[in-house]
């Protein structure tokens, strides 16, 4: 009987690969466990090994074939004396994949681009109109900005777990080892409470280290230094030593690995006076603030977010592109409410806001960028015209930015307000593992919708 | 590691070596059919798989009584194995099932089970190691004599935790047992990377600790140098650090682009220090069973894991109102 090989998940992430390269030809026989394949994931590229024994049938993937979704058959192992012709699993998949396949390779497939998502966007504020753009990934986008600043300023340094030979852990320092040398980019023992007090301490000594977290989580072990050490020195010190430091990486729900590892900390780092707090959804935005950022005199939180890094958006191509914090984007302009995110949660906003539309109702959306500090103005701004807001954020309820928000906009725009303002969070409980649990415990759209409409009272 | 010499001319039973053989090829087997499940989807996230470290859980378990306790990291199914933990509840766990030890809501880093005395299944490196002293203050406390099992890794042993736990384990002489397992990576971090001590269990003579390494990969070995630790921490002298010389043969976890460190190497290690393979030949050669009764092992280990993998698949997933449940006690 042939057996379907099927493209394999490889990463909590991966929704599909790359299938960079077959080790095995048609006909060769195969033992459990011999590297069958590398495939490239949206993290590293990784051995595929065989489960059962066999004689390779027919390879029904190309290597080279990018977007290969997970559970695709790539190819058909058969017993000792049969074809692969008589594959006598799944006769249907098995030929329709074949084509697709020899396709692929050859012509850039026109993967028939959904009608741009985003119909009524405000124009981009942040740098002059006519500028030419680049479609990016967020992760390219993180990297960029780190290589720019690193070669502009030699005090500037990247340290953290496996930043270095390993390329990092989520790929964002790949290639920073090959550029900058050992001395700037630098492997450190997983030891978070140590090498943070280490990278805080050089930054007190006039050094701009960054300082990567495998991911925010972590951060809990180092969070002495960061708001004891870091965040409080330059007021103790009545202004005369600063601590010039970013700390950066991925934060937030992943996908499916529980509790310890899904946290969002944006609402728990933004509370500190001292600290600046960064938390982007656009690889432009990414770019810009973590520029920013690097260059900013004070200890800066940077929260990226692993299910954004392999997102494409527009970036600028500029010698120089920065932002300011304390700057909001509105990404779309709208008259009948205001929703205003940040970070992953833009994702649900944005979305949102096209069904809305369809439905008839406009809505604004503004993303915060910055969380410390916030761009109260701009919100304002809007709720005044709107009359009504609903927020949007991953993290939990209790002591949430969207109760900040709100309580915001009832001292200050209180008698323009025609409806309680709304605060869409993750749910009040850890993060299950279980796939339906941990959907019910994320953030959905349809949740931004409804509340929404009840904003709207429709 | 240099490759194991000749198969010990032991006066250890062959009961005992059938035990040893059999959990340790649980074990593997088991993981086997976690990265198989994991490959189809049906296992998400991280799942960080105890393939070539067999040997290590399964001799210490085998110097544990009734009372005594485990915690360890994230690469914890092979202990939970080894005390004994159900492997269709293990299993259901990595599904996400009603059916798992934390009906779902855990996953492979976060299973408990207050029968076995088994405390997890932690995801942040180096926190079980303050934990299992606590373990082990608690039964000095009321006056026991049992023992934890502090289990953690060679990139474990540089949280500053660590020290700062064996500082008071030894203040107070609590009766655990660190268990460092030195599978010489962490991550893609090589020991070499990561520290210049040459040896991990020396430094605990900082603390005036004692300890000591051991072959890892040899399951007999474990036993032997665990049965030291248990009697001294019994005894009211404890702690002791052992470092257990061991190697993991697949990735850190599912996804692990495998670049730091050659093909060779790992085949090697398989070659020529494999824990199973070396009992299997002392099994052989001491004449204490036939290839075919190890095929007839072999079997069972083999019905018992698809048993739980069917298991696995068939539970249900839990219902929806357990998102809410569980939170305060
Ligand atoms: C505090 C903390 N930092 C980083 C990580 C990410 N991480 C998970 S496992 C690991 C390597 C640990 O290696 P080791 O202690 O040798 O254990 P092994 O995986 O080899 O069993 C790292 C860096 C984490 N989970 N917790
Ligand atoms: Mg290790």
């Amino acid at each position: 009987m042939a057996t379907e090989i099927l493209m394999p998940a490889l990463s909590p992430t991966m929704e599909e690969g790359t299938l960079a390269k077959w080790l095995v030809k048609e006909g060769d026989s195969v033992k459990s466990g011999q590297i069958l394949a590398e495939i490239e994931t949206d993290k590293a590229t990784m051995e595929f090994e065989a489960v059962d024994e066999g004689v390779m049938g027919k390879i029904l993937i190309a290597e080279g074939t990018q977007g290969v979704k997970v559970n695709t058959p790539i190819a058909l192992l058969v017993q000792d004396g049969e074809t692969a012709e008589a594959p006598a699993k799944a006769p249907e998949s098995a030929p329709k994949a074949a084509p697709e396949a020899e396709k692929a390779p050859a012509a850039a497939p026109p993967a028939a681009p959904k009608p741009a998502a985003v119909a009524v966007r405000a124009a981009d504020p942040d740098y002059p109109a006519g500028t030419p753009t680049k479609s990016m990934t967020v992760r390219e986008a993180l990297r960029e900005a780190m290589a720019e600043e690193m070669r502009a300023n030699p005090l500037v340094f990247l340290m953290g777990e496996e930043v270095g030979e390993y390329q990092g852990a989520y790929k964002i320092s790949q290639g920073l080892l090959d550029e900058f040398g050992p001395k700037r980019v630098i492997d450190t023992p997983i030891t978070e409470h140590g090498f943070t007090g280490v990278a805080v301490g050089a930054a007190m000594a006039g050094l701009n280290p960054i300082v990567e977290f495998m991911t925010f989580n972590f951060s809990m072990q180092a969070i002495d230094h960061i708001i004891n050490s870091a965040a409080k020195t330059l007021y103790m010190s009545g202004g005369q030593m600063g601590c010039p430091i970013v700390f950066r990486g991925p934060n937030g729900a992943a996908a499916r690995v529980g509790a310890q590892h899904s946290q969002d900390y944006a609402a728990w780092y933004a509370q500190i006076p001292g600290l600046k707090v960064v938390m982007p959804y656009s690889a432009a935005d990414a770019k810009g603030l973590l520029k920013t950022a690097i260059r900013d005199p004070n200890p800066v939180i940077f929260l990226e977010n692993e299910i954004l890094y392999g997102k494409s958006f527009d970036v600028p191509v500029m010698d120089d592109f920065t932002i300011p914090f304390g700057k909001a984007r509105i990404w779309r302009e709208g008259t009948d409410v205001t929703i205003v995110s940040f970070g992953i949660g833009m994702t649900y906003a944005l979305e949102a806001a096209d069904k809305l539309a369809a439905e008839g109702i406009s809505a604004e959306v503004i993303d915060l960028r910055t969380l410390r500090p916030i761009d109260y103005d701009t919100v304002l701004a809007s709720v005044q015209k709107t009359n009504r807001c609903v927020t949007v954020e991953e993290g939990w309820p209790v002591g949430s930015i969207g109760n900040h928000i709100s309580a915001t906009i009832m001292q200050r725009a209180f008698d323009y307000l025609d409806a309680p303002v709304i605060n869409c969070t993750g749910k009040d409980v850890p993060m299950p593992y279980a796939a339906n649990l941990e959907k019910l415990a994320l953030l959905t759209t349809v949740e931004v919708v409804d509340a929404v409409k009840s904003v709207c009272y429709r | 590691m240099a490759p194991r010499k000749t198969p010990e001319k032991s006066n250890i039973s062959r009961d005992e070596l059938l035990g040893y053989y059999r959990e340790m090829l649980l074990i593997r087997r088991f993981e086997e059919k976690a990265g198989q499940l994991y490959g189809m989807g049906l296992i998400g996230g991280f799942c960080h798989l105890y393939i070539g470290q067999e040997a290590v859980v399964v001799g210490l378990e085998a110097t544990a009584k009734d009372g005594d306790k485990r915690i360890t990291s994230y690469r914890d199914h092979g202990h939970m194995l080894a005390c004994g933990m159900d492997p269709k509840g293990v299993m259901a766990e990595l599904t996400g099932r009603e059916g798992g030890y934390s009906k779902g809501k855990g996953g492979s880093m976060h299973m408990f089970s207050k029968e076995k005395h088994f405390y997890g299944g932690h995801g942040i490196v180096g926190a079980q190691v303050p934990l299992g002293a606590g373990l082990a203050f608690a039964d000095k406390y009321m006056g026991n004599d049992n023992v934890t099992f502090a289990y953690f890794g060679d990139g474990a042993a540089n949280q500053g935790q660590v020290y700062e736990t064996y500082n008071m384990a030894e203040l107070w002489n609590l009766p655990v047992v660190f268990v460092i397992e030195n599978n010489q990576y962490a991550m893609g971090t090589s020991m070499k990377r990561s520290t210049k001590s040459p040896s991990l269990w020396e430094r605990g003579a900082a603390y005036g600790i004692k300890g000591e390494a051991v072959d890892g990969m040899d399951v007999l070995a474990v036993k032997a140098a665990g049965e030291k630790a248990v009697a001294v921490c019994r005894a009211g002298q404890g702690p002791y650090i052992l470092e257990m010389m061991t190697y993991r043969y697949r990735g850190h976890s599912m996804s692990d682009p495998a670049k730091y460190r050659t093909r060779e190497e790992v085949q090697k290690m398989r070659d020529e220090k494999d824990a199973i393979e070396h009992v299997r030949d002392l099994l052989v050669q001491g004449g204490h069973a036939t290839e075919d009764d190890l095929k007839a092992i072999d079997k069972d280990i083999k019905a018992i894991v698809n048993e739980a993998a069917e298991f696995s698949k068939e539970s249900p997933e839990p219902a929806l109102s357990e998102l809410w449940t569980d939170i305060y006690a």
